[in-house]
């Protein structure tokens, strides 16, 4: 068993946290660059010029790109030959994001209750997904997520009969109703099948991939390219105010699922993509 | 164009959607909690604890400020949940609100009932918008945090007009013309 102590989780967390929210992804910001040529809008053009000089500004001075800083999603992939040892795993973690938090100057977005709405002060909990992989590494990846474009979410459960027409119609009509809320450009998450809870959280992993990578299934590669070209004639365009690029692109993952279930999710995500690896 | 707070009726009527505009003067941020307090001191009949004639709210809860910094990032937030609010700000003589994102027929409306106007900032360009922000005051409610009312001082900040005085809507309007039917 190789060990890992969780002082270097804790580190290696707050790294992230920081560096998320201070560099934009290179994918993203080469997306952008397409999308300025792209853009037929006047107005169009100057946001997506003012996001790519935020993201210029925000990598100098090392302050947030956006405010809000989100909430810290964590994404684990542990080996099963790793002992962790020097304490409890999960709250080295949220030691992580509190430390990151702080030093970082990054905002604080997390009440303690959903109705009662108290602020925590320091960013914690994370939500955390554990996946238990072979080996004797610990991956972690740090995606923080904007409130704006999580709000502009949604799962829904359709019947079979529905099929990919239905797929369709409703990733499209979710981004068209969205309009400028979640911060277009914006990234589609989509997950099909799976239950009700891993169609969602197929939909959140789906936003890690790199921009412009396929599916690596033909027929959802198609896919993804076709529900993006039907996005981009919606007209929303950057901020909602009328435009040609309304996605940056569109990722699908799927899962197996039940004989009477068609399981389907959107996750959008606001042009400050932003997420993180290391591997210990 | 260039424009400085606080706003008067004849500013408001010559902004028409789609106007680019350098904001400069004092705004204040308010977003969902500071929303929710001052329209319950309105509804009891209270002060509110600044006045709202003339000025501009900015949906905003800003990052903190780093040493040597007077603010951290400070990007608009979605508008729409404010919707419910709105209106009975305006009707006490709100002249502008910037956020991000569409607004609801009841504040379009009380826009053109009161004049005002709804700016759009562009979202996620919080790094960008910092450098407009000179001096950052809190007002009220610091026990909210980043939701806390601040009195901020703002030079050539970039702001579009999305809903003019006369109910036009640059959302609708821009969508129309760039969507194309397949």
């Amino acid at each position: 068993m190789r060990e890992i102590n969780v002082q270097k989780i804790t580190e290696v967390i707050k790294k992230l946290c920081m560096e998320t929210n201070y560099y934009l992804g290179d994918d993203v910001v080469e997306a952008l660059k397409k999308a300025l040529e792209v853009e037929e809008s006047p107005i169009g053009k100057e946001i997506i010029n003012q996001i790519l000089e935020n993201s210029y500004i925000a990598r100098k001075e090392k302050v947030a790109m956006c405010q809000d800083t989100g909430f810290t999603v964590v994404f684990l992939e542990l080996g099963q030959n790793v002992n962790i040892i020097g304490g409890n795993f999960y709250e080295a973690v949220n030691e992580g994001v509190r430390q990151g938090y702080r030093e970082g100057y990054l905002r604080k977005s997390i009440v303690s209750d959903p109705l009662e709405r108290k602020n925590t002060g320091d960013n914690t909990p994370a939500v955390i997904h554990t996946k238990i992989v072979p080996g004797d590494k610990l991956k972690i990846i740090i995606a923080p997520k904007g409130g704006g474009s999580e709000n502009m979410s949604e799962v829904k459960m359709m019947a079979p009969a529905q099929g990919i027409q239905g797929v369709e119609d409703f990733v499209v009509d979710k981004v068209s109703r969205s309009g400028g809320n979640p911060c277009p450009p914006v990234i589609v998450g989509v997950g099909i099948g799976g239950t009700f809870e891993k169609c969602a959280s197929l939909a959140k992993q789906a936003l890690l991939r790199t921009l412009g990578l396929r599916n690596p299934n033909p027929f959802y590669a198609d896919l993804e390219k076709r529900l993006l070209e039907k996005i981009n004639c919606l007209g929303i365009g950057p901020m909602g105010l009328g435009g040609r690029v309304t996605a940056l692109d569109v990722f699908i993952e799927t899962f197996p699922c039940h004989i009477a279930s068609l399981p389907v999710a959107v996750n959008l995500q606001c042009h400050s993509a932003r997420h993180k690896e290391l591997v210990i | 164009m260039k424009f400085s707070t606080p706003l008067n009726n004849s500013d408001i009527e010559r902004l028409n959607v789609g106007d680019k505009l350098l904001l400069s003067g004092s705004i204040y941020t308010g977003r969902d909690a500071a929303h929710k307090r001052l329209i319950e001191l309105i509804d009891n009949g209270e002060e509110l604890p600044f006045n709202v004639k003339g000025q501009i709210i900015y949906y905003a809860g800003p990052a903190p400020a780093s040493p040597g910094k007077v603010i951290g990032s400070a990007g608009p937030t979605t508008s729409y949940r404010m919707d419910p609010y709105a209106p009975k700000l305006i009707a006490l003589g709100l002249k502008g609100m910037i956020g991000k994102g569409p607004r609801s027929k009841d504040v379009i409306e009380a826009m053109k009932k009161y004049k005002a106007v709804y700016f759009v900032a562009v979202g996620g360009a919080g790094a960008l918008i910092s450098q407009c922000i000179k001096k950052v005051d809190i007002v009220a409610y610091e026990d909210l945090g980043p939701e806390a009312i601040r009195c901020l001082q703002v030079e050539d900040f970039p702001v579009i007009v999305a809903n003019d005085c006369y109910g036009r809507d640059l959302f609708k309007e821009g969508v129309e013309k760039y969507r194309i039917n397949i």
